[in-house]
């Protein structure tokens, strides 16, 4: 998978879970949370997509490597 | 003829403005059905019906605001003669006859329904356990579609909760992404137009938040909140809990399981007070013409926190039953919706007790507001790292501050202390939740 | 070594013989009557030495009877005295039936409150010994069915000692059970007596997936089906009833309500048992807790054989439990 899908894939799952976030900008390399108000359910949810829709398994002690936009990019794309 | 009535979807609530039919008239109702979404100025809600029968007419338009209590709907009960002719019943999975006339069905011999899957003798009938069937029904799944593991082919509980975790079931993907298993490398995926978009693409579907909708919200809060005040005098318990056992279970669980098979702290926070609660049936039920009436069944409102401002504290149903991961399913299923408005009247009514956890953005310590009338809250806070001695050694260990409110009228500060005491308690035995 | 930490190894039969004893040296008013209970020692040796140490006035040989001697301790019950009438097997007591039901224990009820009857009656109870069709039954169940007495069935040698000092302090006729398969079976228990309760039931192994509930000679039994099911990944709890009545189906039901199933160990015969009584409980209370139909094991429904093969294949045994509780979890076994 390449950087750009990894991108689309995030950001897809982003929206879902959080629609009320359109148009914000995100810093890549500050975490989710803080800047989407994103919960740990929240959070799993989007793991839980991701993982779905990429097909690629995320381990539970891999998931805080996915807590920044630039993390969750650099780790699905690198799989 | 009966007639379907605007429901009291909280203790707050005197009137609700009719959003939306979601049935017509001659429509065949079941139990459960939901058949209108109703907004409470707290959010909208859809509304079950609880008798069976058939829409006769529909008394109140959708945008009309009516009292709690007002007619919506004529609904003739089943069995009596109809005044117009029915439509036909929807088939369901147990039953896969294509539907026909009514008027065919009573003339004619009912052929026999082909076997479900998984019947274990030739009555048709599905085998489920009595558990199973229970949990099928707070989890919204339908037995006839799970696979029966039991004895003789029966459906068990483990094969409602297996169905139940399975994503398509309970919310299905958008059609416009490529389903999980058949993409493994999804190469339809769109790329996306260099620059690289850092912003997110508006949604689809708008987003429902509007200002109107916050500052009625908003209203509803300030009165309930002040209500609880005015009337409740909370007493305030706390008790630290040390989660390292809980936690290392947890892990231990979830490691080998995929993201959609995780179980959070949150679940077994919740067991934990909904066995609590069984324990200590006072403090689950409600402060009611000067004397506690006790809840039927421990139905344990979650704190749910809008992102646009604004709380909601829907209940899940029997949760002393739920096993950790029905519990689960359970608390996904409710925050998705909670956040989408798709709550059910049920749902919002129920509540025997609220917990609230501030998860793990929030502070050490919340000290919450009680539900009237409810008696009693209990609050989590964010769990942290702490120094802890045990037999004299000091170790790192994660700790979550427990804290209870509780209605002074309905129950002393024992009790309390009891409840805390048993919540910690049954967090040492992760494994008995 | 502290008292408290220091152990005894007792049989069930030391056990019986030690808690009589006590009980007589602490209470001039108790005194033990039944057939051959003096200079025999008891048909099964219970009573053996106690002629010795009490005297015959207080260790009573009675005629073969037991309608008579029956009534007699219940006489000296209502007289201020504590009997212990050991009835020497369970048939037996058949002819003692009117005594027991009909004045033991009604009298409290028909004088008002004002008479009560403070009677222990032992007996032996159960199959497995080659003691064929008349000597080999579990009616427990039946004298679980009457109000105003209470039936006690100890499992365990920790039971059998001490249960005697409750019954015997209970101002009702109390009942208890000894399978004969147990007088022999040996344990080690504190020396420090401590005081048992005669209200609720034990569970005795810790289980997950399904509930296994017995009582008194069958127990052993049960507790053996829990370990081989652990080996074949069923967690089972057991739970040793100990009070026939009334019964504590508090403890039954909350177990279940973490199970979701239940088997039924009885030596009883299933028609009309108190394994049926217990079925009933469960589908009363705990119908919506069910993930499987309730199981029983029980006699099969013949007069119990002599010959050793047939009468074990007439009672419950340990592969018989080990395969209801895996039918239970969908498994066949």
């Amino acid at each position: 998978m390449t950087e750009a899908e990894a991108r689309a894939v995030v950001l897809a799952a982003l929206v879902e879970i959080a629609p009320e976030t359109e148009g914000v900008r995100l810093d890549g390399d500050v975490e989710l949370g803080e800047q989407l108000d994103i919960d740990s359910m929240d959070f799993l949810t989007l793991m839980t997509l991701v993982s779905e829709r990429t097909g690629i398994d995320i381990p539970e002690r891999d998931q805080p490597k996915l807590r920044t936009l630039d993390g969750a990019v650099a780790y699905l794309a690198g799989v | 003829m009966g007639d379907f009535l605007m429901p009291s979807l909280g203790a707050d609530m005197v009137e609700g403005r009719l959003i939306q039919w979601r049935v017509a008239p001659g429509d065949v109702v079941a139990k459960g059905d939901i058949v209108a979404v109703v907004d409470t100025s707290k959010a909208e809600i859809e509304v079950e019906i609880f008798e069976p029968g058939v829409i006769e007419e529909l008394v109140v338009d959708p945008g009309e605001k009516v009292a709690v209590g007002a007619v919506l709907a004529h609904v003739r009960s089943t069995g009596v003669a109809a005044t117009q002719a029915p439509a036909a019943p929807e088939p369901t999975a147990a039953e896969p006859a294509p539907p026909v006339p009514a008027a065919v069905v009573a003339a004619a011999a009912p052929a026999p329904p082909a076997e479900p899957p998984g019947a274990a003798d030739g009555s048709g009938r599905r085998r489920v356990s009595p558990l199973a069937r229970r949990v099928a029904a707070h989890l919204g799944v339908d037995p006839a579609s799970c696979e029966g593991t039991g004895p003789g082919g029966a459906v068990t509980r483990a094969d409602v909760e297996r169905t139940a975790a399975e994503p398509a079931t309970r919310a299905p993907a958008p059609p416009a992404m490529p389903a999980p298993s058949a993409m493994p490398a999804p190469p339809t995926m769109p790329a996306p137009s260099a620059p690289m978009p850092q912003t997110i693409e508006p949604p689809a579907v708008a987003a429902t938040a509007g200002d109107e909708r916050s500052i009625a919200m908003r209203r509803t809060i300030a009165r309930l909140m002040a209500r609880s005040k005015r009337e409740i005098p909370h007493y305030y318990l706390g008790h630290h809990i040390d989660l390292s056992r809980a936690l290392d279970w947890l892990k231990e669980r979830n490691a080998p399981r995929g993201p959609a098979e995780r179980v959070l702290p949150a679940a077994l926070l919740l067991k934990a007070v909904a066995l609590a609660c069984r324990e200590h049936p006072g403090l689950n039920g409600f402060w009611v013409d000067d004397e506690l009436r006790p809840g039927g069944g421990v139905h344990v409102g979650v704190a749910i926190s809008l992102r646009g401002g604004g709380l909601l504290a829907p209940a899940i149903h029997d949760a002393d039953m739920l096993g950790v991961e029905a519990l689960m399913a359970a608390l996904r299923d409710l925050t998705q919706r909670a956040r989408r408005g798709q709550l059910r009247g049920s749902e919002m009514a129920d509540p025997t007790i609220t917990v609230t956890s501030l998860g793990e953005r929030g502070v050490e310590t919340v000290y919450g507001v009680i539900h009237p009338p409810q008696v009693a809250l209990v609050g989590f806070g964010r769990v942290t790292e702490r120094a802890w001695a045990v037999r004299g050694m000091v170790g790192a260990r994660p700790v979550v501050h427990a804290t209870l409110a509780v209605d002074h009228r309905a129950a002393d500060g024992h009790t309390g202390g009891l409840f805390l005491g048993s919540i910690d308690s049954r967090l040492q035995e992760p494994e008995a939740l | 070594m502290s008292t408290a930490d220091r152990t005894v190894t007792l049989t069930y039969r030391d056990a019986m013989r030690e808690a009589m004893s006590e009980a007589m040296r602490a209470d001039e008013r108790v005194f033990l009557i039944g057939e051959d209970v003096g200079r025999y020692g008891g048909a099964f040796g219970v009573s053996k030495g106690m002629l010795a140490e009490f005297g015959p006035e207080r260790i009573r040989d009675a005629p073969l009877s037991e309608s008579a001697f029956t009534g007699a301790g219940i006489g000296a019950a209502l007289n201020g005295m504590r009997p212990i009438v050991e009835i020497m097997t369970v048939n037996f007591s058949l002819l003692a039936l009117d005594q027991i039901v009909n004045n033991a224990a009604t009298i409290r009820h028909m004088s008002g409150g004002q008479f009560a009857v403070p009677l222990v009656i032992r007996m032996c109870t159960g199959a497995g010994r080659q003691l064929a069709a008349q000597h080999s039954h579990s009616f427990e169940g039946w004298y679980a069915h009457i109000p105003g007495i209470k039936v006690l069935a100890p499992a365990t040698i920790a039971d059998a000692r001490g249960m005697l000092a409750p019954a015997l302090a209970d101002p009702n006729p109390v009942l208890i059970f000894e399978h004969g398969s147990l007088y022999n079976v040996s344990g080690e228990l504190p020396a420090e007596r401590e005081p048992v309760d005669i209200e609720r039931a034990a569970v005795m192994h810790a289980g997950d997936d399904v509930t296994l509930v017995a009582y008194g000679g069958l127990l052993g039994r049960v507790l053996e089906a829990a370990e081989r099911l652990t080996g074949r990944g069923v967690s089972a709890e057991v739970i040793d009833l100990r009070v026939l009545r009334p019964l504590d189906e508090a403890t039954v039901l909350r177990s279940i309500s973490r199970t979701h199933r239940a088997v039924i160990v009885d030596e009883g015969w299933r028609s009309g048992s108190l394994s049926a009584e217990l079925s009933a409980r469960i589908a009363e209370r705990a119908f919506y807790e069910l993930d499987a139909p309730v199981e029983r094991v029980c006699a099969e429904e013949v007069p119990t054989s002599y010959a050793a093969h047939l009468e074990q294949a007439a009672i419950p045994q340990a592969d018989d439990v080990v395969a209801a509780a895996l039918r239970t979890v969908g498994r066949d076994g």
